[in-house]
């Protein structure tokens, strides 16, 4: 086990430099226009451009630029912010912490719910709570978290005024009144997630339920409860944790439009604006820094996986 | 026991009571009928072997006895008691108490039976805790004491282990101890031991015999191997579509079959020392009617050599064998008017007190049913078997790298192969029969050593080999579903074939594809058709075809029949011989069956460990002197001859692992006739007996043949060290 997981570590680092050595490339090269000239504009002269080019270090060579930088990512110098002329650093981290509260507080409520109901409909398959669980959870992934979202700002916050419009409390609020703030953007997400997620508790219940040693569980008279949660579950859930591991990166990464929406200084709006922006040092260290998240979200599926599956774990 | 029962119908209860049971499926609105009218009695104590081939109910009988059919399955019919209970009346707590403890299974995979995330001590102390209430401590304590009833070797670290880390033979061990746990009155035994090895087979048999005497249990046992059946059971019952077609004691029943079935079945198993120039497997033609199309008058008549109009006007009843029921069953079924509408729907025959029962108007005719198969006989002679060799494996030897150990899957073997002639390989799985076949097909290459085939030195992997050499060489699996695309015709896969091995003319592509269908005998219709919708006999034909397609010199056929029922696989037999005979086309032939293995070659090849360790003509591999592994091999078979059961020769311990093979002599820690540190210190030399028969072993063959035709075969220790040592 601990082999598995120094391996999967180790496994990480060539990946990381070849997720940064993309994202640099990405950023530095195939963005059109210098640096000095996506910061001053299309105002000024080209000596000017220079000029700035000079102080930045963006006349170097690229690899020494990108060495430059990454080795600067790892000593947590992240440079500084080209349009806000402030360390990048606080920033980013900043509003990744809100992405984190958000989809922490988001998957906290999807990953119970959707196991649950996927594994209820695998459980009692065809059945009319069956095709209930699977349609409306699928119907709900379909709507766009733009049209949900709005949809319930407007009857739960404007009209209902049940909960708060926007999603950041004020400054120095307790931990629970920023997740009552959360809860209104955490819908929208649960509702793309859910669909996804129990679909696939429920497949994996299906097939297990199916297997040979299911029957044997149930032929040697085991309760009911027992079948299920000691044959059944442990063994279900092996596709559904790669696939929550996998929709972590999305939830911290990847809510672009419900930061929007809601107001609210995540990560993913952070990127958004940095890329609009042409602030290259913000956008290529938030980009990291989800990948980062996105792998070590990975790995602990795999980790829950092999926890799950002792020939995994042994095979380690 | 706890369970809840009515006492008074308890005490002389029959373990097993199945009243006029019907099943039947449903799909698509349709009621299919699986079980018709099945009314059969196990005693308590008394072993019951259920057979018949694969779709004719006989799992479906012991999942109704489980009240366990699949959710499309109804109970239409009948009655199943268990110890007296009527199994539907019980409550769904008592029923989960019932399983397992009155009732428990043992399933045909092991591998696929145990829960594979959980060790094996949880997986047998929870049966105690649910059915006994025992805490975990006593109940693991129970389980450890289970372990060493099926005599599993360590049993305090198998309950740590998980299923994978047991093999196929443990892992049955463990369910049947599972099934065991909490005294049941019944034991369902499903194909308990197919797909296992002969060795293990003969293993687990043994245990289950062992084991008879010290559990009241009473056995049903559902198996398609009809061995099985004469070694385990005092009554058998033969299935077939549905219906119970005869029923009896189990010897007399296979000695005297009186229903064509019965007796159709057992032609068309091998016997063991028969072989293909003796005579050739009987086979029954056709098919089994399909899940629920309709049958008029018996259910047999369509495939029956005896059948006569009146088979096909009524159903004939259960009669009482012998005695002049059938007579009078059919005097009265002729006077019934010739109208469909006649038929009377019946069934619910009672069973008397009778100890034989067949369904057959002529049963007192069976004896002389006429054989279906032309007697076909080719010795290797008048095969036209040349001296030349077809194939000569030269020192050929394969590793595989497990991790950071070293596996030598195949070390140092040499054999040759003549035209036309079939050369059979044994062995346990793992022993490297398969990956010698793959070396052999260029599937993998050779680590070193050579592969001459035709005189000329094969290039050792496919994709280097010449278009001829592919075309020449050829294989035949286990599984036709993974070797036919199933997204294409029959039809389309021959043509494809025919054109890349056979490169024949355009024109002569679609006559070629008839005449390869029709050596095949695959109708045309069928041609049409996906490999998903052909039986199974029906897809591996269509194999054969495929690598018959370019003509080849020599087929590789790995398992080709195992996994088909024995009618089937008798007419698949039956055709790879009848191709030989006509093609010329030699045969490496692996099997695990040895009786097959006997009946289809002209040399055997027995593998260990990697190692080839003795080679000869089939008849000689078989008899005395031969290797004391083949002739543990050999013991192991189980008979269909009543009188013929040989003392069985019990394998000491696990094969060892491939990685660190044992030194000196590889079987010597499994050998019965061990001599000494000779043994463990020494590579035995190949003893040569005459006529290419060698085996590998310090006891050299006259001393051996000694040992071998003493009556009482002893132990290793009557074994002189005659050799030098």
């Amino acid at each position: 086990m601990l082999r598995l997981i120094g391996r999967r570590l180790l496994l990480m680092i060539p990946t990381l430099i070849l997720v940064s050595i993309l994202i640099f490339a990405l950023a530095e090269v195939f963005v059109p226009g210098s640096v000095g000239r996506s910061i001053l504009g299309p105002y000024v002269t080209e000596e000017q451009v220079q000029l700035l080019n000079e102080r930045l270090g963006a006349d170097r060579p690229i690899v020494v630029r990108y060495l430059s930088w990454a080795g600067g990512f790892v000593t947590g110098d992240w440079g500084d912010s080209a349009l806000l002329k402030v360390p990048v650093r606080p920033l980013v981290m900043e509003a990744f912490w809100h992405s984190l509260l958000l989809a922490g507080f988001a998957l906290v409520l999807i990953v119970p719910a959707s196991i649950a109901l996927g594994v209820f409909a695998g459980l009692r398959r065809d059945s009319v709570l069956d095709r209930t669980i699977t349609v409306s959870s699928l119907s709900m992934t379909v709507i766009p978290e733009f049209v949900s979202g709005v949809v319930l700002l407007y009857v739960f916050a404007v009209w209902l005024k049940w909960l708060p419009v926007t999603a950041l409390p004020p400054d120095g609020s307790p931990f629970y009144t920023r997740l009552y703030y959360l809860i209104l953007p955490a819908i929208p997400l649960m509702f793309l997630e859910l669909g996804y997620i129990a679909r696939m508790a429920r497949v994996g219940t299906v097939q297990v339920l199916s297997m040979p040693y299911i029957r044997t569980a149930v032929l040697k008279g085991l309760p009911r409860s027992r079948v299920v949660f000691g044959h059944v579950l442990r063994n279900a859930m092996v596709p559904t944790v790669t696939v929550i591991g996998s929709q972590v990166g999305w939830l911290l990464g990847g809510l672009v439009v419900v930061e929007k929406l809601f107001n609210y200084p995540g990560i993913g709006r952070l990127m958004v604006e940095a890329a609009l922006a042409h602030d290259i040092p913000l956008l290529e260290a938030s980009v990291l820094l989800v990948a980062v998240v996105y792998m070590i979200a990975n790995l602990i599926a795999d980790i829950v996986v092999a926890l799950l599956n002792p020939r995994i774990r042994m095979g380690g | 026991m706890s369970t809840v029962e009515d006492p008074q119908l308890s005490g002389d209860a029959a373990a097993l009571d199945v009243r006029d049971l019907e099943v039947s499926f449903h799909r698509r609105g349709r009621r299919l009928p699986v079980l018709k009218g099945i009314t059969l009695k196990i005693e308590r104590g008394q072993a019951y072997g259920l057979v018949g081939e694969s779709g004719c109910g006989k799992t479906t009988l012991a999942m109704a006895a489980m009240r366990y059919l699949a959710s499309n399955g109804t109970l239409d019919n009948g009655r199943v008691l268990v110890d007296g209970q009527d199994v539907s009346e019980l409550s769904e707590e008592a029923l989960r108490k019932w399983r397992g403890g009155k009732v428990s299974m043992v399933y045909q995979d092991p591998t696929q039976a145990l829960s594979p995330a959980m060790r094996i001590g949880d997986q047998l102390a929870e049966v105690y805790h649910y059915h006994e209430g025992m805490d975990k401590k006593a109940s693991l304590e129970k389980a450890r004491e289970a372990l060493r009833r099926v005599a599993i070797p360590d049993p305090d670290a198998t309950l740590r282990r998980y299923p994978f880390e047991l093999s196929g033979g443990q892992q049955q061990r463990v369910v049947i101890a599972m099934a065991l746990a909490v005294n049941p009155q019944l034991l369902i035994l499903d194909e308990p031991t197919t797909g296992l090895d002969a060795t293990v087979e003969a293993e687990i048999l043994d245990l289950i015999e062992e084991l008879r005497g010290r559990i009241n249990a009473a056995i049903l046992l559902i198996t398609h191997n009809l061995g099985l059946v004469v070694r385990l059971c005092e009554r058998v019952g033969v299935l077939y579509a549905g219906r119970l077609v005869e029923e009896g004691p189990a010897k007399q029943v296979f000695t005297d079959p009186r229903h064509p079935y019965t007796m159709g079945l057992l032609r068309c198993v091998p016997r063991f020392g028969m072989n293909k120039t003796d005579a050739a497997l009987q086979t029954i033609p056709g098919t089994l009617p399909a899940l629920g199309e309709p049958l008029e008058g018996c259910v047999y008549s369509a495939r029956c050599p005896m059948a006569r109009p009146v088979c096909m006007r009524r159903e004939p009843d259960f009669f009482a064998w012998p005695g002049d029921g059938p007579d009078k069953g059919r005097q009265e079924a002729e006077k019934l008017p010739p109208d469909p509408a006649a038929f009377s729907p019946h069934h619910a025959e009672p069973v008397g007190e009778a100890e034989r029962h067949v369904r057959c108007y002529f049963c007192a005719e069976t004896p002389h049913m006429p054989h279906m198969t032309p007697v076909l006989a080719t010795s290797l002679e008048e095969r036209g078997a040349h001296e030349a060799d077809v194939l000569g494996i030269d020192h050929v030897v394969r590793t595989f790298k497990d991790g950071r150990k070293q596996l030598t899957a195949v070390a140092d073997v040499s054999l040759n192969l003549r035209k036309g002639e079939t050369f059979g390989l044994v062995g346990e799985s793992g022993s490297g029969k398969t990956t010698l076949a793959k070396c052999v097909t260029g599937l993998i290459p050779p680590d070193s050593g050579t592969i001459t085939f035709e005189g000329g030195v094969l290039k050792s992997t496919a994709g280097k080999r010449s278009r001829e050499a592919l075309r020449a060489i050829q294989m035949v699996f286990q599984n036709p579903d993974s070797t036919l695309n199933p997204a294409w015709s029959t039809r389309a896969i021959l043509t494809r074939a025919v054109k890349k091995l056979g490169g024949a003319k355009a024109g002569s592509v679609r006559a070629k594809v008839d005449k390869l269908s029709a050596d095949v005998r695959v109708e045309p219709r069928f041609l049409f058709q996906k490999p998903t919708e052909l039986s199974g006999g029906q897809k591996q034909r269509i194999a054969i075809a495929r690598a018959f397609a370019g003509d080849p010199t020599l087929v590789v056929c790995d398992e080709p029949a195992s996994a088909l029922d024995v009618s089937v696989q008798a007419s698949i037999l039956n055709l790879l011989v009848e191709l030989q005979t006509n093609e010329q086309t030699s045969y490496v032939f692996i099997s695990h069956d040895l009786a097959v293995v006997r009946y289809i070659s002209d040399r055997i090849g027995v593998m260990y460990l990697a190692e080839l360790i003795e080679v000869g003509a089939a008849a000689d591999v078989f008899s005395p002197p031969h290797h004391p592994y083949t002739e543990a091999l050999f013991s192991s078979i189980p008979r269909l001859d009543f009188e013929e059961q040989k003392d069985r020769i019990p394998l000491r311990g696990t094969m060892p692992s491939l990685s660190n093979p044992p030194s000196g002599c590889r079987f010597h820690t499994r050998c019965h006739r061990f001599l000494g540190d000779i043994c463990v210190n020494e590579v035995p030399p190949d003893q040569d007996v005459g006529d290419g028969h060698t085996y590998r072993c310090h006891i050299p063959p006259d001393e051996l043949r000694r040992l071998q035709t003493a009556k009482d075969q002893g132990p290793a220790a009557e074994a002189e060290p005659a050799t030098a040592g």
